[in-house]
C-alpha cells in the first residue's frame, strides 16, 4: 500500500518539477522515486498479508513480488530516456508522472481482491498507455497508434466489464473468494451459462491487454507507432501485471469452473504461439519482430496459466515475466540507441555493431539469447519451469508444441545477432552509436542479471513457498 | 574440487583476456590452456589408482563436487568424474593448447574474443563430460554450442552464416527433444510418491515401460546424433567444418563430435535400455550407412578440408555402431576411439591448413610434389594419415579393431560391412596423399616451406600419442574400463 500512497503522491509531485526551467532534474528525480518505491515495497515482503478498502485491495507476497517486477522494469528502463532529456522534450515530466500513475495501476492490477479493483487498475494502466503511445505528436504513426490503441483498448474494457457484471450476476458478488465459492454453490447452477459468458468476457477482455491471439491485431502497429521507450515499457510492464492479475483471477476466483476455462485457455495459448512466433518470422523491423515476439512470450507465460498448478504455476509466472522483461528491458534498450541515432529499426541497421559498439551488440545477444531460451540466461529457466509445470499436470502435447515454436523463434532472435556479429557495416564511414557511461552501466547490469538468472535460477525460484 | 577446478578455470581465465589484446591474448590463452591440461593429468595420476581393472568402486564421483543448485526442485550441481569422463576431459584440455597453437599463424581480427570463446567453449565441453545432473548436462551441452557459433559464424569464410546458422538450428533443434525427455524423466522420478531429483543415479534407478522407452529413446538419441553426426542427420556437418575457421574445426570434430558418442553412452544407453534393445538394430543399420556412404562421398572431394570432414563422418559412423553393438569390446572400442579420432583429425585438419595457409589453395587437383620441400611435413602427414587408415601399431588400429569386433559380435553381416571402412579409408587417404605430396610440382607448390617450430610443436605431442595409444592402448584402456563394465552392468539390468 505505502507503494501505491508514494507513487500517486510523488507522480504529482514530479509533475511541479517540469516548471522548473531545466529538464535535467527529472531523470534523476524520477529514478529516485523509483529507487525509493521499489526498496519501500520490499519492506512488506515480510510483514502478514494486509487487506484495505474492505478487503477490496491485499499486499502480500504475491503482490511484493510482482510490484517489485514492474518497478525494477521501469527504473531500469528510465535511463533510456535520456535523448528526450537532452532534445529538451517539453512534456518530459508529464510523460513521467504518467509511468509512474501507471505503475498504480499496475500494483492495483497484481493485489486486487476484488473484480472492481481490477478493473480499476486495468483502467489507469490503459489511459496512461493511450496518452503515451501518442506521445510523438507530429509523427503520423504515433497518431495511428495512439488511436487504434485508444479505439480498441477502450472496445475491450467495455467487453472485460460486461464480462465482470454477468459474473457477478451469477454468483452476486465481485470479491474473488466468494466468485469461487458461488460457483461451486448448487443454488447458483441455473446461473451457469451467465458465468461462462461472463468469464469469457473477462478473458477477451484481459487478452487483449496482454495481447494474446486472437485479441493481438493491434499489437503489431501500435508497437511500431509508439516511441520505442514506451513500446518497451507496454511489453513488459503492462504483460507482467496483466498476467499476474490474470493468474490470480483463475486461481482464486475461477478455479472451480477449471473444467470449463482450461480448454478456452489452452486454445488461446496455441493460437498465441502458432502466430506470435510465426509472424515473427517475416518481418523486416527488428521493432515489430520485437512485438510479435511479445505476442510469442505471451502464450508460454499463458501455459504457466494452463497448468494452475498452484505455487508451481506462480513462482513460474515470476521467474518468466522477471526474466521476459528483463531481457525485453535490455532488447528495447539497444534498439531505442540505435534508431534515435540512425534513424531506422530494420535488421540492416544492426549491421557491423558489434565492431563499432561491442557493449551494445553484447548486451542484445544476452537479450536475444535469454528471449529464445537459451542456457546460461533466465530466459532458459523461464521455459524451464512453466513447461515443468504444464508437464507436471500431464500436458505434454502441449509442451511439445510449445518447444517446437521456440525452435521458430531461435530463427528471428539469431538474425539480430548475425546482423550485428557476421555482417558489415553497411557504410564503412558509419559512426558509433553514442552511449552515455551511466547508460552503458545499465546495460551491463540487465545483462549480468539475465545471466544470474541463468546460473543461478534459484535465487528467484521459489519466492512463494 | 579438482573437477570444479577444471570446469571453471578456462571460463575464468576467458574473462580475463578481455583485458589482454592481440598477441598477449593468444599467449595468456595457450597459458592458461596448458595449466588446465597439467591440472587435467594431476587428476588423471592420482585418480589411476583407482581405475585398476576390476574395481568397480571406481564410480563416476571421483572428485565429485555435490551442491544444491535448485534446491527446492531437487536439482544439484552434481559433477564428477569416471574414467569414461576422466579420459574425455584429458582428450579436451590436450587438445585445446594445441588448437590455440595452431593458429598462431593466423592473424584473427579481435583476438582476444577469439581466444575467449576458445575457452568459454572448453568450459562447456568438460560440463559435458563430467555433469552428473540430467539438467546441469543439458546445460552446458548448450553452453558449448553459444561459442562454437560465433567463431564459426564470425571469423569462417564467405559462406559463414548460412551454414554455421544451419548448423545452430540442427543442433538446437536436437537438444530440444533431449530436454523434453530429461524434464518427463525428472518428474517420473516423482511418480509414486517419490522425490523429484534430475541425479543421474535416480536417472538409473527409474523404471519406465517399454512403450515410454520406445519414444524417449528417440528425443533423447536425435540430440545427440545430430551432434556425431549419424546418418541422417548429418548434412550440416561438411558445410560447417569446411567454412568454420580451422580452430573452430578442430574443436569440432576433435572434441565436440565426441559429446554426442559420451552422451550415448552416458545418457541414452543406461537411462532406456529397453528403448535402446528395441531400437538398437536400426540405428546400427544406419550407423553402418553412415560408414559406407562417408567414406564414398569422400573418395570424390577435390578440397582437403572436405574430404576430411567427409572421413571423419564415416570414421564417427563406426563409433556409433561399437557402441550400439553394447559389447565390452565395441563400447571400448569406441571409448579408444575417441581419443584417437581426436588425435587424428586435429592433426589433418591443421595440416590440411598448414597446406592451405602456404599454397592458398586447398583443392587437390591443384596440388603436388610437395615432399620434395617439405621432409617434416610430409612425414607428420604420413603418420597421421595411417594413424587414420588404422595401421597396426598406430592409434586408429586399437578403435577400429575393438570395434569391429564388437560390431561382428553383434551380427558379422554388419560388421563385414563395416569392416570396408578400412578399405575405403585407405583408398581416399592415400589418394590424397599421392595427389597432394607426390607427383610433379605444381605453380601453387614450387615454393612451399618447410614446417616451422610452432607447427611442430603442435604435430610432434600428436604423433607421440598416435604411437603411444597405437603402443600402449592400456595406459588408456585400463582408466575406462570400470567405467565400461559400470554401464554395461546398468544396461543389463532388468
Amino acid at each position: 500500500m505505502t507503494s501505491i500512497i508514494l507513487l500517486s503522491v510523488l507522480g504529482i509531485v514530479n509533475l511541479f518539477f517540469g516548471f522548473l526551467k531545466s529538464n535535467k532534474i527529472l531523470l534523476p528525480a524520477a529514478m529516485v522515486i523509483l529507487a525509493l518505491v521499489f526498496g519501500v515495497n520490499l519492506i512488506d515482503w515480510n510483514a502478514d498479508a494486509q487487506s484495505y478498502f474492505n478487503n477490496m485491495l491485499t499486499i502480500d507476497r504475491y503482490s511484493v513480488a510482482f510490484t517489485g517486477i514492474v518497478v525494477l522494469t521501469t527504473l531500469l528502463l528510465i535511463p533510456f530516456s535520456e535523448k528526450y532529456v537532452r532534445d529538451g522534450q517539453e512534456n518530459l515530466a508529464e510523460y513521467y508522472s504518467l509511468l509512474l500513475f501507471s505503475l498504480v495501476g499496475a500494483i492495483m492490477m497484481v493485489s486486487y481482491d476484488n473484480l472492481l479493483m481490477l478493473f480499476v487498475g486495468i483502467e489507469i494502466l490503459s489511459v496512461s498507455m493511450y496518452v503515451v503511445a501518442g506521445s510523438d505528436k507530429r509523427n503520423v504513426r504515433s497518431n495511428e497508434a495512439a488511436l487504434k490503441y485508444f479505439l480498441m483498448g477502450s472496445f475491450a474494457t467495455g467487453i472485460l466489464l460486461f464480462g465482470i457484471a454477468l459474473v457477478y450476476g451469477a454468483t452476486g458478488t465481485f470479491q474473488l473468494t466468494q466468485i469461487n465459492a458461488g460457483i461451486v454453490n448448487p443454488a447458483n447452477a441455473s446461473l451457469q451459462p451467465m458465468l461462462y459468458i461472463g468469464m469469457l468476457l473477462m478473458f477477451i477482455g484481459i487478452s487483449f491487454k496482454v495481447s494474446a491471439a486472437p485479441f493481438h491485431y493491434w499489437t503489431p502497429d501500435v508497437y511500431e507507432g509508439t516511441p520505442t521507450f514506451f513500446t518497451a515499457f507496454m511489453s513488459t510492464v503492462v504483460k507482467t501485471a496483466g498476467f499476474a492479475g490474470f493468474f490470480k483471477l483463475l486461481m482464486a476466483a475461477f478455479f472451480a469452473a477449471k473444467g470449463f476455462w482450461v480448454p478456452t485457455i489452452m486454445a488461446i495459448t496455441i493460437l498465441t504461439l502458432l502466430i506470435g512466433n510465426v509472424g515473427a518470422v517475416a518481418q523486416t523491423s527488428i521493432k515489430r519482430m520485437l512485438a510479435y515476439s511479445s505476442i510469442s512470450h505471451a502464450g508460454y507465460l499463458f501455459i504457466g496459466l494452463v497448468a494452475v498448478n498452484g505455487k508451481l504455476s506462480a513462482n513460474a509466472i515470476f521467474f518468466y515475466s522477471l526474466a521476459y522483461s528483463i531481457a525485453t528491458v535490455a532488447a528495447f534498450a539497444v534498439l531505442k540507441l540505435v534508431s534515435d541515432q540512425r534513424q531506422r529499426e530494420d535488421y540492416a541497421s544492426f549491421n557491423g555493431l558489434a565492431k563499432t559498439n561491442p557493449l551494445l551488440a553484447f548486451v542484445m545477444t544476452v537479450a536475444m539469447l535469454s528471449l529464445a531460451g537459451i542456457p546460461l540466461t533466465g530466459g532458459f529457466f523461464g521455459k524451464f519451469f512453466t513447461f515443468g509445470a504444464a508437464i507436471d499436470r500431464g500436458y505434454i502435447g502441449l509442451v511439445v508444441f510449445a518447444v517446437v515454436m521456440s525452435m521458430v523463434s531461435i530463427y528471428y532472435y539469431l538474425r539480430p545477432i548475425i546482423a550485428m556479429y557476421m555482417q558489415p557495416a553497411e557504410d564503412e564511414t558509419v559512426a558509433p552509436i553514442q552511449v552515455s557511461g551511466f547508460q552503458s552501466a545499465v546495460l551491463v547490469l540487465l545483462a549480468l542479471l539475465t545471466v544470474l538468472l541463468g546460473v543461478l535460477p534459484g535465487l528467484f525460484s521459489e519466492v512463494f513457498k | 574440487m579438482l573437477t570444479a577446478f577444471l570446469l571453471f578455470f578456462p571460463v575464468a581465465a576467458a574473462l580475463l583476456l578481455h583485458f589482454a589484446k592481440g598477441n598477449a591474448a593468444r599467449v595468456m590463452a595457450l597459458g592458461a590452456a596448458l595449466l588446465e591440461f597439467a591440472v587435467a593429468v594431476f587428476a588423471a595420476v592420482s585418480a589411476s589408482t583407482n581405475m585398476a581393472p576390476g574395481n568397480t568402486q571406481a564410480a563416476y564421483s571421483q572428485f565429485g563436487v555435490n551442491l544444491p543448485w535448485i534446491a527446492s526442485a531437487g536439482i544439484n550441481f552434481h559433477i564428477g568424474m569416471d574414467g569414461l569422463s576422466l579420459l574425455l576431459v584429458l582428450l579436451t584440455t590436450f587438445l585445446v593448447p594445441l588448437i590455440i597453437l595452431a593458429s598462431f599463424r593466423h592473424d584473427y581480427p579481435n583476438a582476444s574474443a577469439f581466444y575467449a570463446l576458445i575457452l568459454f567453449m572448453q568450459t562447456g565441453l568438460i560440463g559435458v563430460f563430467v555433469s552428473l545432473d540430467a539438467f546441469l548436462f543439458y546445460f552446458f551441452w548448450e553452453v558449448a554450442l553459444i561459442p562454437i557459433y560465433f567463431l564459426a559464424g564470425v571469423w569462417g569464410s564467405e559462406r559463414r552464416i548460412a551454414v554455421t546458422f544451419k548448423f545452430f538450428l540442427y543442433t538446437i533443434i536436437g537438444s530440444l527433444f533431449m530436454l523434453a525427455a530429461f524434464v518427463y524423466l525428472y518428474f517420473q522420478t516423482g511418480a509414486n510418491g517419490g522425490v523429484r531429483s534430475s541425479d543421474i543415479a535416480a536417472f538409473y534407478n527409474l523404471t519406465l515401460s517399454a512403450g515410454e522407452q520406445a519414444w524417449l529413446f528417440w528425443l533423447i538419441f536425435i540430440a545427440f546424433a545430430v551432434k556425431m553426426p549419424i546418418f541422417p542427420f548429418h548434412t550440416w556437418q561438411p558445410d560447417t567444418y569446411t567454412e568454420s575457421p580451422v580452430p573452430a574445426t578442430m574443436l569440432l570434430s576433435g572434441i565436440m563430435l565426441k559429446m554426442g558418442i559420451y552422451g550415448t553412452l552416458r545418457w541414452l544407453l543406461p537411462v532406456v535400455p529397453l528403448g535402446t534393445s528395441q531400437w538398437g538394430k536400426l540405428v546400427m543399420i544406419l550407423a553402418v550407412i553412415g560408414i559406407i556412404y562417408g567414406a564414398i562421398i569422400a573418395i570424390r572431394q577435390q578440397d582437403m578440408k572436405r574430404l576430411i570432414a567427409y572421413s571423419s563422418l564415416s570414421h564417427v559412423g563406426l563409433m556409433a555402431a561399437g557402441v550400439f553393438s553394447l559389447t565390452f569390446m565395441g563400447l571400448q572400442g569406441a571409448v579408444i576411439q575417441m581419443l584417437a579420432h581426436g588425435v587424428n583429425v586435429v592433426g589433418m585438419f591443421f595440416i590440411g591448413d598448414i597446406i592451405q595457409r602456404r599454397t592458398g589453395t586447398r583443392q587437390i587437383a591443384e596440388l603436388g610434389g610437395l615432399t620434395k620441400h617439405t621432409p617434416l611435413l610430409s612425414v607428420c602427414f604420413l603418420v597421421l594419415l595411417l594413424g587414420t587408415v588404422a595401421l597396426p601399431l598406430t592409434n586408429g588400429f586399437v578403435g577400429e579393431f575393438l570395434l569391429l569386433a564388437g560390431v561382428y559380435q553383434y551380427n558379422p553381416w554388419l560388421g563385414a560391412v563395416a569392416g570396408v571402412t578400412i578399405i575405403l579409408a585407405a583408398v581416399y587417404l592415400l589418394r590424397m596423399f599421392q595427389r597432394v605430396m607426390l607427383g610433379p610440382e605444381t605453380s601453387f607448390t614450387s615454393t612451399i616451406q618447410d614446417l616451422t617450430g610452432s607447427e611442430l610443436a603442435v604435430l610432434v605431442p600428436l604423433i607421440v600419442l598416435v604411437f603411444w595409444i597405437g603402443l600402449f592402448p592400456n595406459t588408456f584402456l585400463r582408466i575406462s574400463e570400470p567405467a565400461v563394465l559400470q554401464i554395461i552392468t546398468q544396461i543389463a539390468k532388468p
